[in-house]
């Protein structure tokens, strides 16, 4: 290990040896707490994961539209005097994104960005024989929507295909229309209807979005909801999810659009993540702490117990520098060995919670795994946190008096 | 009184108070002068609380002097640090201890070895091969790998007498080293300690009341009220 530690390595592992309970139990008391903390860390990133998957996985991470409308102030404002009005809030119409053609390569060429794709939304109904359903009509380019939610991994039946009079709709609204791939249905706009045929049934995670969800290709949607050559928003997908935020601040500078990040589009969910990781953080904190204290407590007292022996080893030659050594590397081996079970002990946790914690269909609820560079980090940090705890003891035995601790 | 060979250890005048600058300050050394030559072997006496002990403390580099000089092969120690006493604490001194003071965590063989292990960081061959010597020439050939709780007083304490001389320091500082033996055991380590010397060269300061002792050593130190009484050569000294 460390050649030059010699003597230190082998009176720190001799005197732990010697303590037998105290260190059993020291040990021990690490291990409980890194487990602990690996656990809960390993439950909290899967946990997340899963939650941010689940939400991004139907979403945008950033999307773009076109401003809305806002009622102008009929006259200029003047300084001296207060202006009484009363407006009514204009109709929010569907616009198109003006000059988007010109924009996707634009975002295409940024390095956070992964993919753009443009869209027309809208609202409409969905019309087989007797049956009508409410339904949110999507215009897309396949490809491109592809690469946004990965659209081709969520089909559940038929061949994703977007071809002209073809359509992708919610396995959901399948079921409520009575279709089978195959089958034709109607849609109803406003103003306009067409009618297309079903290549594909999705599922996109979430039930109400299955309920009303019909993709069409991106002209199709332009002329349903009346808006020949425009796009009502542009999707994009970012390389790192959490460089939404900053990039959604730059682009609402950049372009005279509504920027919109997915942690704004889901505000709580953040809020909730947020408060997760703080409290998360605080009780793996708190826990550090406690083991902190007790490799402290038990080497205060093994300092006490051993004073006659230090106060020998400085008379017959030992530096105060090799009796501090000697007690942080006490605190390093209990705080490394505690850690190594911990980890043990939090994957055998693991294993537990991923055997007998099952959702209602007999799967895992959700994949939780200790990766390997969590486990190394935590050991890394429970190893320092011995080594801190024994500062104050390792000073005391290096400050011992040998005359003194000899005649005790 | 002048020391025999060249001079290993001085001191002049030294004094040693405790609490220095409370109200219970207390001096314990009045002004101690004496030297100790190469191959020297001396018994220091004195009553109870007499300051042997601080004295050995200070000579030993445990304890600092309040006031005076020490010297150490002529180089003046007061003004040393912690670090500095250490390293000369281990280059000229040898440490044996009234209760023997081996550390029960370690076997015979390992408390000998520990005084290498402390300056090199590893046990050489050689160092290993020189504390079996070592333990063999004080008769424990046969019980070097028992811990100290296994050894009896007497052999505890040859232990530490094989500790204190293994890295051969030219001094070794003995504090009562026979203070809890019976008769037989204590004489059997006061002649190992005379045949080190003579198969050495080492010098000794032996601590002891035991005027017995004290009368086999070549040159008694008599320590009364932290003072000098008398520091006399045997006429004939015994070997």
């Amino acid at each position: 290990m460390f050649p030059w530690l010699g003597f230190e390595r082998r009176v720190a592992l001799r005197f732990l040896r010697e303590g037998r309970m105290q260190t059993v139990l020291i040990i021990v008391g690490v291990a409980a707490g890194v487990a602990v903390v690996a656990y809960i860390s390993a439950l909290i990133t899967g946990l997340q994961r899963n939650t941010l998957e689940k939400t991004l996985g139907a979403q945008a991470h950033v999307t773009l539209s076109a401003p809305d409308d806002v009622v102008l102030a009929a006259a200029p404002a003047v300084a001296s005097a207060t202006a009484l009005v009363q407006t009514q809030p204009r109709v929010q119409r569907a616009r198109s994104i003006g000059n988007w053609q010109a924009v996707v390569p634009l975002l295409e060429a940024m390095p956070e960005v992964a993919a753009v794709s443009p869209m027309v939304s809208g609202a409409g109904l969905a019309q087989r024989g007797e049956a009508t359903k409410s339904i949110a009509l999507m215009g897309v380019d396949l490809d491109r929507y592809d690469r946004i939610v990965s659209l081709r991994s969520k089909i559940v039946q038929g061949e994703a295909r977007l071809g002209p009079g073809e359509g992708i709709i919610g396995r959901e609204l399948a079921a409520d229309l009575g279709v089978r791939v195959g089958d034709r249905i109607s849609l109803l706009t406003g103003s306009n209807s067409d009618s297309l045929r079903v290549t594909a049934l999705v599922d996109l995670g979430v039930r109400e979005l299955n309920r009303r969800t019909v993709i069409v290709p991106l002209r199709a949607a332009q002329s349903l909801v009346g808006l020949p050559g425009g796009a009502t928003g542009l999707d994009l997908a970012l390389l790192d999810v959490w460089a939404a935020k900053p990039l959604a601040a730059d682009l609402a500078q950049r372009f005279p659009y509504k920027v919109e990040s997915w942690q704004d589009a889901n505000a709580q969910l953040v809020s909730a993540l947020n408060a997760q990781s703080v409290s998360t953080a605080l009780i793996r904190s708190v826990v550090m702490v406690v083991v902190v204290l007790g490799i402290a407590s038990v080497l205060v007292v093994s300092v006490v117990q051993k004073q006659r022996e230090i106060g020998i080893l400085r008379a017959i030659g030992a530096t105060r520098g090799q009796m501090l050594r000697v007690f942080l590397l006490q605190g390093a081996i209990v705080g490394a060995i505690g850690s190594a079970l911990g980890v043990l002990l939090a994957v055998g946790l693991i294993k537990a919670f991923t055997t007998f914690v099952r959702g209602s269909d007999g799967l895992p609820l959700f994949a939780i795994t200790l990766a390997p560079d969590l486990a190394l980090g935590i050991a890394g940090i429970a190893t320092v946190c011995g080594v801190l705890a024994a500062v104050a003891p390792a000073r005391r035995a290096a400050a011992l008096d040998p005359a003194q601790a000899i005649r005790m | 009184m002048k020391p025999l060979g060249p001079r290993l250890i001085e001191l002049a005048g030294v004094h040693k108070s405790y609490n220095v600058g409370l109200a219970n300050e207390a001096e314990v050394l009045h002004g101690v002068s004496f030297a100790i030559g190469r191959g020297e072997f001396v018994a220091l006496i004195g009553p109870s609380g007499s300051g042997k002990s601080t004295l050995l403390n200070v000579v030993g580099l445990l304890e600092r002097l309040t006031a005076g000089s020490y010297r150490i092969q002529g180089e003046e120690t007061s003004g040393l640090d912690d670090a500095g006493l250490t390293l000369r604490r281990r280059a000229v001194l040898g440490f044996v201890f009234q209760f023997h003071h081996l550390l029960p965590a370690f076997s015979a063989l390992e408390n000998v070895t520990l005084p290498a292990l402390m300056r090199e960081g590893r046990v050489s061959a050689e160092q290993q091969q020189r504390a079996r010597a070592m333990l063999a020439a004080v008769g424990l050939a046969n019980d070097m790998n028992k811990r100290p709780g296994e050894l009896s007083g007497g052999m505890q304490q040859r232990v530490a007498i094989a500790r204190a001389l293994v890295l051969e320091p030219p001094l070794v500082l003995a504090d009562e080293p026979t203070g809890n033996l019976d008769r037989a055991a204590s004489d059997e380590v006061f002649a190992l300690m005379r045949r080190m010397h003579v198969e050495r060269a080492t010098s000794f300061l032996i601590v002891t009341h035991d005027p017995r002792l004290a009368a086999r050593c070549d040159r008694v130190i008599e320590l009364v009220d932290g003072r000098i009484e008398s520091d006399q050569r045997a006429i004939a000294a015994p070997r």
